[in-house]
């Protein structure tokens, strides 16, 4: 909020005109234009929160509204193997991918920051696989990683990596599952953290790097020493909202895996639909969704706070 | 740029260009060679002597005709759209008007509301998917499109309002000044003065919500239930595979027609697009 600016006097300033105009007052007028936002989201996050708290601590299921357990259904998931395995496996999934994202989107970018020909157009078709819709890719990616028609393991075979016959089963095995379904979700995070840091990085004037040039600094040096400093707070911003996508991912696993094969690529959205919708057991879903909140929020926290930090530098 | 021989060239910038172009685009290029591929072709083992991955000298339309003649995908492009836009239209209202509140005018508890708008914007669509159905139920709009219309602006709105703060606040104060001087009101200088200034943001937040609203899948998933009434993501997924067995010509082509439309309208709008993305990671 800039308060620096010179104050205009509020209710306009021609004399002699009594007339009641109640949107002079800033606070109306905001209150006004703020009404149909906070009705929407009261309506539909504040109060679908609190229904799923309630769920949560409930036991009912589609069609039966349950009684009180308390938290009976979280201790359920302490001693629930999958959901032991969904914690473990949403970390993994949400730790790997985050960082070939960073460090690929960064190469990424850096090579777009170059002038050359068609930059525009190659621009252009990079964000693809991050505008179309997700669920529609997913099929494109689960037809290459076909068991039997794999275009990859046909790439593999002629590469003579692999014997005809003996193909690599991307979905049909736990590791190489998590395997296919990470390739699928940097294959889509990549785009993103490309474009968002080539604009970083063309806020940084060519110009230090030029001096750093001039005193004798080699490019490894110029980008540790002046780059990766100055592209930080752009950074940070891009990798919490990928880690808050990622963790919370859903459309990736449904579309390759559904959670499959024997539950080893289960993240907790896929979790909490097979629970709440598959089976009907709302209450366990609710609570599965809401075991995520605690570490959403603390990203949150950590981004706002960084955010302050870095605005009052 | 780039100093010195010719190979340094090759190894630092088209080599490495090269292969993260055939990463990013190879399963587009894959969609849309399986849509016209005849389906005996389709079915062949990888590591047969006959399979000819890259090219095929018998395009078909089979695929085409299966999708458009025997599921009702017009219908759910109908229908995607139709959300898609209506959404749009209720998010860029909300997120302009609550922008331009929380950017430009000084009122109590400015700071927390803008903190408020921003963790909602943060609030993935999987952490409420469950309890809001019950309460879709609640209020009957479940299997309609009004289901969507109205949940999508929960994840649109505070995306709209974050990107036109950004906006706003960077239209200089003495435009509006002015404005207030020769007498206009403020809701006059608002919709008159700085608005119209703001257009290319709202450009901006409009592509990329409808980007979004058309791409949304769990809510669509979830509320949506009889065929007719389904966005394409939901009823490619549900009509074009019969439990195990994968349509894989049709699919394709689903999902190629269904990116078609986004492809469009981002082709048109790249560089809002850009900023909105940018945009997004600045505020």
């Amino acid at each position: 909020m800039a308060t620096t600016a010179v104050p205009v006097p509020d209710g306009g300033i021609i004399v002699g005109k009594p007339k009641w105009r109640p949107l002079e007052s800033e606070g109306n007028l905001a209150m006004l234009l703020l009404l149909p936002t906070i009705a929407l989201l009261l309506m539909f996050i504040a109060y679908p929160f609190m229904r799923g708290i309630l769920l949560a601590v409930t036991n009912s299921k589609v069609g039966v509204i349950g009684d009180f357990v308390g938290f009976e259904n979280f201790a359920r998931l302490l001693k629930d193997p999958i959901f032991h395995a969904v914690v473990y496996n949403t970390f993994l999934y949400t730790f790997v991918t985050t960082v070939f994202k960073l460090i690929l989107g960064l190469w990424l970018a850096l090579l777009l920051n170059r002038d050359f020909k068609f930059k525009a157009f190659t621009r252009a078709f990079i964000l693809l696989p991050f505008i179309v819709p997700t669920v529609l890719a997913c099929f494109a990616w689960k037809w290459m990683f076909d068991p039997t028609f794999s275009v990859l393991n046909w790439m593999l075979f002629k590469l003579g990596i692999v014997a005809a016959g003996a193909g690599v089963n991307w979905l049909g095995d736990g590791d190489l599952a998590m395997l296919s379904i990470m390739i699928v979700n940097i294959w889509r995070g990549v785009p993103f953290f490309a474009i968002s840091l080539m604009a970083g990085l063309q806020t940084i004037s060519p110009d230090l790097g030029e001096a750093a040039a001039i005193d004798g600094a080699k490019p490894l040096q110029r980008f540790w020493y002046i780059t990766w400093p100055l592209l930080m707070p752009v950074t940070m911003v891009v990798v919490l909202f990928s880690v808050i996508q990622t963790f919370s991912d859903f459309q990736i696993v449904y579309v390759m895996t559904g959670g499959g094969p024997a539950n080893a690529t289960h993240l907790f959205a896929t979790y909490a639909y097979q629970l709440g919708v598959g089976t009907g057991l709302l209450s366990q879903g609710a609570a599965v969704s809401l075991a995520m909140f605690p570490l959403l929020f603390g990203i949150v926290i950590f981004q706002l706070m960084y955010i302050r930090r870095v605005e009052t530098r | 740029m780039i100093e010195g021989a010719v190979w340094r060239r090759w190894v630092f910038f088209r080599l490495p260009m090269a292969i993260f172009l055939i990463f990013l685009l190879f399963p587009f290029y894959w969609m849309i060679i399986t849509t016209f591929r005849p389906d005996g072709e389709l079915y062949i083992p990888w590591y047969r002597a006959n399979y000819k991955p890259f090219w095929t000298w018998n395009p078909t339309t089979a695929h085409l005709k299966y999708l458009f003649g025997e599921t009702t995908f017009l219908i759910w492009m109908w229908n995607t759209t139709f959300i898609a836009v209506v959404a749009t239209a209720i998010s860029l209202f909300c997120g302009v008007l609550a922008g331009y509140a929380l950017s430009r005018l000084n009122f109590r508890g400015a700071a927390l509301l803008g903190t408020t708008i921003f963790i909602t914007y943060l609030v993935p669509q999987t952490l409420l998917f469950i309890p809001l159905s019950e309460i879709i139920r609640t209020y009957s709009l479940g299997d309609t499109p009004w289901s969507l219309i109205l949940s999508y602006p929960t994840f649109l709105i505070p995306f709209c309002t974050w990107l036109m703060m950004g906006y706003f606040k960077s239209v200089p104060k003495e435009l509006e000044e002015c404005a207030r001087i020769d007498g206009a009101a403020r809701w006059q200088a608002m919709l008159y003065i700085i608005i119209p200034v703001a257009v290319p943001g709202i450009l901006s937040a409009m592509i990329f919500a409808f980007t979004l609203s058309w791409n949304e899948f769990i809510y669509a998933l979830v509320f949506l239930s009889s065929p007719e009434q389904k966005t394409v993501p939901v009823g490619v997924i549900s009509e074009l595979v019969r439990g195990d067995v994968f349509f894989w010509g049709p699919l394709m082509a689903g999902a190629l027609f269904g990116s078609i439309p986004v492809a469009i309208a981002y082709s048109f709008f790249v560089e809002q697009y850009v900023s909105g993305v940018t945009g997004s990671v600045k505020g």
